[in-house]
């Protein structure tokens, strides 16, 4: 379970994340929408711990464990994982050197046994099969002259790899067309589980016909200001966000 | 890539700023009295039992030397040091050269043994080590050659390699024909103090024909306190022969700073190859600058023959101060030069470091590609210089010069020299400079590896080009070492 408990956050002394509160229970698949410039992105980089940020004051719990406090490193280890909207490129890296790397490195912070090569072998080509990966691409250095689709497959291959108890998918849909956001989101749903939560940022209701989530949440100017079922989404493709950015704006 | 968890696995095993090889060995040693002047070389020839043709080019480099200046141009600075104020002999009191390793002092021994250097002969032959990828090894404890192994196997190739000072007695003809010939006593300031001082190094000599069965490395260790370490390493490949040699250095930790001043020179004949390999890794000093090895080296290898090759590969982490240009002389047609680096700083360490090309025959082609890390406060050059003589048509260089900075205190700096006498060359020139992104590191957090991990991983990948020349073993040893020397450089 994720419990976000009022959020302060701020970069170079501007407000970005105000008083923000979010529970996500296990199993359950949440998307936060809403227009740019919301902090939609701040809020995934700040549970993930990125340094840029200042928390100046809230909680984030996940399973319990106060994060805030923890290195990125020691975050992913106890679970979470985030997708990126825009994955980094590893020049001179081969992509299986760097998920042995990342998956051995979890385990090792966990306290587990590292896991034999074969067996790493084994679990990397199932997951690959199931999202188009061909074993050429494991070889090449990783995310360095991939498409943006292959990008972002590959970053739902790491989590189906590294098994995250928490995934938050930054924009997954950006930069990719409707075969490679079907591969994509059939990654994600084939990860769902009871156990999993998800939280799923998105402008576009169209992700959302793929990954169908169980609540939706609109996100302005740092707070959520609306919250409803999977419909919620359907209404906003057909409305906009303008009446959430003008109530703000009044307010 | 297993290399990686142990590069992984060997930063967590180690304390911050803590060099491995930064021990002592008290080692009673021989030492001529401190400073420089005629009787000192004298002395030194003498202690080696030379011929009096030796002493005199000794005496004449010392002449030459005494009329010379240190040069300056290099982007290093450092106090002037007092060449007065140093021991230039020092060897461990054994009562003579020992014939095999059961006569070498047992703490030697211990110290090659706590380097991780295999000098057991038979732990080799028992298949302990390796067995397919024998290593000859030739320890040179501060002034002079303590081991060497394997000398009956190669003698049966007609490979010869021993300490030069042997050489100088067992093979004169070989020794005198070829000594200077590439970097001659008048070269340099280093190399010419070097000529009149040079204590030991190693000896090779590949004969016709011959590919040489086993790699040939040399280890450096500096001992003693307030010496210099001037050695001197000869190597000839004749027609048709091969040759792979690996130098790798350590010294103790102090706090003064240490003055190393080699010579290395190859040669190759027609069709001969040489492949050179250096894991340098000289105390850097401490994080403040204090201490650490002043490394001022003159290494040229002389492609003679036509069809020959040499090819330098560097991984330098240690030394205060860098000054080292390991070059070619492409002289024989269709010769062929390449010269692979990787140069780590970090601390306060100063590094200027490349290569030079000079393309004299036909057809004669290079490759340089330069790999240079900085990290800390330290400043990171690369000065190469690709040149072509009038005669040289149809010369190629590609040259392709990559730096990376980690942090914001560092400084990386690219300075070629091109130059072509003749319109039918072809050089290229590629250069980057790049830094390791905060994003990049907060990707690779978020996928599970601690800073200094995905440090390692990062750099690793940038140097991979390079790793991938060096035998394999040692990509092993240079993968840890550079994880090792960028240690602390995050966070």
């Amino acid at each position: 379970m994720l419990e976000v408990k009022n959020l302060n956050v701020s970069i170079g002394g501007r407000k970005i994340l105000n008083d923000f509160n979010l529970t996500v229970q296990d199993g359950e698949v949440a998307a936060i929408m809403g227009p740019n410039g919301t902090g939609k992105s701040t809020l995934s980089y700040v549970i993930a711990g990125r340094k840029d940020y200042t928390v100046e004051s809230g909680e984030v719990f996940l399973n319990g464990v106060n994060l805030l406090e923890l290195e990125p490193d020691v975050r992913a280890a106890k679970g979470l994982f985030l997708a990126f909207q825009y994955p980094l490129e590893i020049p001179g890296v081969a992509t299986m050197t760097f998920l042995k790397a990342a998956l051995n490195a979890q385990r090792k912070q966990r306290g587990e046994e590292e896991l034999s090569t074969p067996d790493f072998m084994k679990r990397v080509k199932e997951s690959a099969d199931k999202l188009g990966i061909k074993s050429d691409m494991l070889k090449r250095a990783l995310n360095v002259g991939f498409s943006g689709g292959e990008k972002k497959r590959m970053d739902i291959l790491q989590m189906a790899l590294l098994q995250p108890s928490f995934g938050i998918l930054d924009e997954t849909d950006s930069g990719l067309d409707i075969d490679a956001l079907r591969v994509v989101a059939d990654g994600v749903n084939s990860l769902r589980s009871e156990k999993r939560g998800f939280l799923v940022i998105t402008h576009y209701q169209r992700l959302l016909d793929y990954i169908v989530p169980d609540t939706v949440h609109v996100m302005a100017q740092g707070q959520i200001v609306r919250t409803g079922g999977k419909e919620l989404a359907l209404e906003l493709e057909k409305s906009g966000y303008r009446e959430y950015v003008t109530e703000q704006a009044v307010a | 890539m297993a290399a990686v968890q142990e590069t992984v696995d060997r930063v967590k095993a180690i304390d911050v700023s803590e060099y491995k090889y930064g021990f002592f060995s008290d080692i009673e040693s021989d030492k001529a009295p401190k400073g420089l002047n005629e009787d000192i070389v004298r002395f030194i020839s003498a202690k080696k039992n030379e011929p009096a043709w030796l002493t005199e080019w000794r005496l004449e480099a010392y002449r030459r030397w005494l009329t010379m200046r240190e040069p300056n141009w290099a982007r290093v600075d450092f106090p002037r040091v007092n060449y007065q104020d140093l021991y230039y002999y020092s060897a461990p009191k054994t009562a003579a050269g020992p014939k095999s390793l059961d006569e070498v002092d047992p703490e030697l021994l211990k110290v090659y043994a706590k380097l991780g250097i295999p000098l057991q002969e038979q732990e080799v032959l028992a298949g302990v080590v390796n067995p397919e990828r024998k290593i000859a090894v030739d320890a040179v404890f501060d002034s002079v050659s303590v081991v060497t192994t394997f000398k009956e196997e190669l003698s049966k190739a007609g490979v010869i390699f021993c300490p030069i000072s042997e050489a100088v007695h067992t093979h004169p003809e070989l020794v005198k024909k070829y000594l200077g010939s590439v970097v001659p006593t008048t070269d340099n300031y280093y190399a010419t103090l070097n000529s009149a001082v040079f204590s030991d190094g190693s000896f090779v000599y590949i004969p016709p024909g011959v590919h040489c069965p086993m790699e040939l490395s040399t280890y450096f260790r500096i001992n003693e306190q307030n010496t210099g370490q001037f050695e001197r390493t000869l190597i000839i490949a004749d027609k048709g022969s091969y040759v792979s040699y690996l130098e790798g250095c350590t010294a103790p930790k102090r706090d003064e700073n240490q003055l190393h001043a080699a010579v290395v020179e190859l040669i190759t004949h027609d069709d001969a190859e040489i492949k050179y390999s250096t894991v340098q890794n000289w105390y850097p000093g401490d994080s403040e600058g204090k201490g650490g090895i002043y490394n001022f080296v003159t290494k040229r290898g002389d492609c003679r023959g036509a069809n020959s090759k040499i090819s330098w590969t560097q991984v330098e982490t240690g030394s205060a101060i860098t000054w080292k240009y390991p070059s070619c002389i492409l002289r024989g047609d269709n010769s062929r030069g390449e010269f692979y680096s990787i140069a780590i700083s970090n601390g306060r360490q100063q590094v200027d470091s490349g290569t030079k090309m000079i393309h004299l025959g036909k057809n004669t082609t290079s490759r340089v590609i330069s790999k240079g890390i900085s990290a800390g406060k330290s400043q990171n050059t690369y000065r190469g210089q690709i040149s072509a003589h009038r005669k040289a048509t149809g010369a190629r260089n590609f040259t392709n010069c990559d730096s990376l900075l980690i942090g914001n205190a560092c400084g990386a700096h690219t300075v070629p020299y091109i130059e072509s006498k003749n319109p039918s060359t072809q050089f290229e020139h590629e250069a980057t400079t790049s830094k390791i992104s905060e994003d990049q590191l907060f990707y690779c957090m978020q996928r599970g590896l601690s800073a200094e991990e995905a440090t390692a991983l990062i750099v690793n990948g940038f140097v991979r080009d390079v790793l991938q020349q060096l035998p394999m073993e040692f990509a092993v040893e240079a993968q840890k070492l550079i994880a090792i020397s960028l240690e602390g450089s995050v966070g």
